[in-house]
């Protein structure tokens, strides 16, 4: 059984002209597949994991730390893959073109970060809680507050993209995108609220294990 | 149980930004396109080719068109939009293939989805997520 919510899904209105109406094609991975893109440290700074020092002041909002493990579904960690993220500042809005909520941007905040996962898989970022910011869904649709992943995995069958998102928001049992996740799937997308890992006087932290597809991917030479 | 995917949404060009790693020495140009055969001017296509590999991220303009450098070879391709609750991952054939056993495996009448068309410094493929042209996905 998926954990992935389906391509149509009617209450998220964006689907409706976009999802394929065909069912997929069954491709047997190949090397191609079973293969990806290596990014190496040279690619990453390691200040880009730290997204409230990246301009000249620190940015408005709450310091929080999001950090977890990289793992696969045989439990096996994902080492030294490239994580991506972004998310709105703490008003709730994207440094980007598009976003046209009348909400302020932050000049210390671009809300973009990088890093490598460690041996072990894990990873770890400083950033800023983001905010809920309304979409035209539907009348009066908001979205939870959410932080957008973008993760390679060792091969390109492990690709995924996803957004996690804080225990005990109120706004999740109202959002069409968590809800389009099968109900028993939903909880992988909340992350924990993780208070021994806070730093005390600096920044509550929240842990998010991310879990890739196996896959027999090959080893490198 | 794995991570659900989750739509990259219209603002992925804040943490996705386009990048080209690898020998690509063709263009691979394209365009997006709904069922209604309008440009979807906020996808993100991804392309990976292994041995050597190659791979290289471009976001679809206000027409819908992308461009990734490839190597003159078959290419695997991620495509995600605000609207796609998952990926949808096709493959670029650069000629028909008759041994091909993928290609084989696709309905005849929907093969050619999956060829691109030849054209000056490089190879032409739109991408129909959906309508009377949709292109051939895979599930991997």
């Amino acid at each position: 059984m998926t954990s992935d919510p389906p391509l149509s899904f009617a209450p998220y209105r964006s689907t409706a002209l976009r999802a394929p109406g065909l069912p997929p094609v069954p491709l047997p991975p190949g090397r191609t597949e079973l293969t990806g893109p290596v990014f190496g440290q040279s690619t990453v700074d390691g200040r880009e994991a730290d997204l409230t020092r990246q301009h000249e002041g620190e940015p408005q909002g709450e310091r929080i730390i999001v950090h977890g493990r990289v793992v696969d579904t045989d439990g096996r960690p994902v080492p030294h893959t490239l994580v991506e993220l972004w998310q709105t500042n703490a008003a709730g809005r994207y440094r980007h073109s598009v976003d046209r909520h009348p909400a302020p941007l932050d000049p210390n905040f671009t809300g973009a970060g990088r890093c490598l996962t460690d041996a072990e898989g894990r990873y770890r970022f400083v950033t800023i809680r983001p905010g809920a910011y309304p979409w035209r869904n539907s009348l009066n649709a908001w979205r939870p507050a959410h932080i957008h992943f973008s993760l390679f995995g060792r091969a390109f069958v492990q690709r995924l993209v996803t957004q996690m998102y804080f225990p005990g928001d109120p706004l999740l049992g109202h959002d069409v995108i968590f809800g389009s996740v099968p109900a028993f799937a939903r909880y992988r997308l909340v992350a924990t609220f993780d208070l021994p890992n806070s730093v005390p006087e600096w920044a509550l932290a929240y842990r998010w294990d991310i879990v890739l597809r196996a896959t027999p991917f090959e080893e490198p030479s | 149980m794995s991570t659900p995917s989750q739509t990259v949404g219209p603002f992925f060009a804040v943490g996705m930004p386009a990048r080209s790693d690898g020998a690509g020495d063709v263009w691979l140009r394209g365009r997006v396109l709904d069922g209604a055969g309008e440009p979807v001017p906020d996808a993100v296509v991804e392309a990976w080719q292994a041995d050597p590999p190659v791979f290289g991220r471009a976001a679809t303009d206000e027409a819908g068109r992308w461009a990734l450098r490839v190597r003159e070879s078959t290419v695997d391709l991620s495509v995600f939009a605000r609207g796609l609750l998952n990926r949808v991952v096709t493959r670029v054939y650069l000629r028909d293939d008759a041994d091909d056993p993928v290609l084989a495996s696709v309905d005849p009448a929907r093969r050619g989805t999956l060829i691109a068309t030849r054209s000056g410094d490089g190879y032409t493929f739109d991408i129909h997520l959906q309508g009377p042209h949709e292109t051939v996905f895979f599930a991997l």
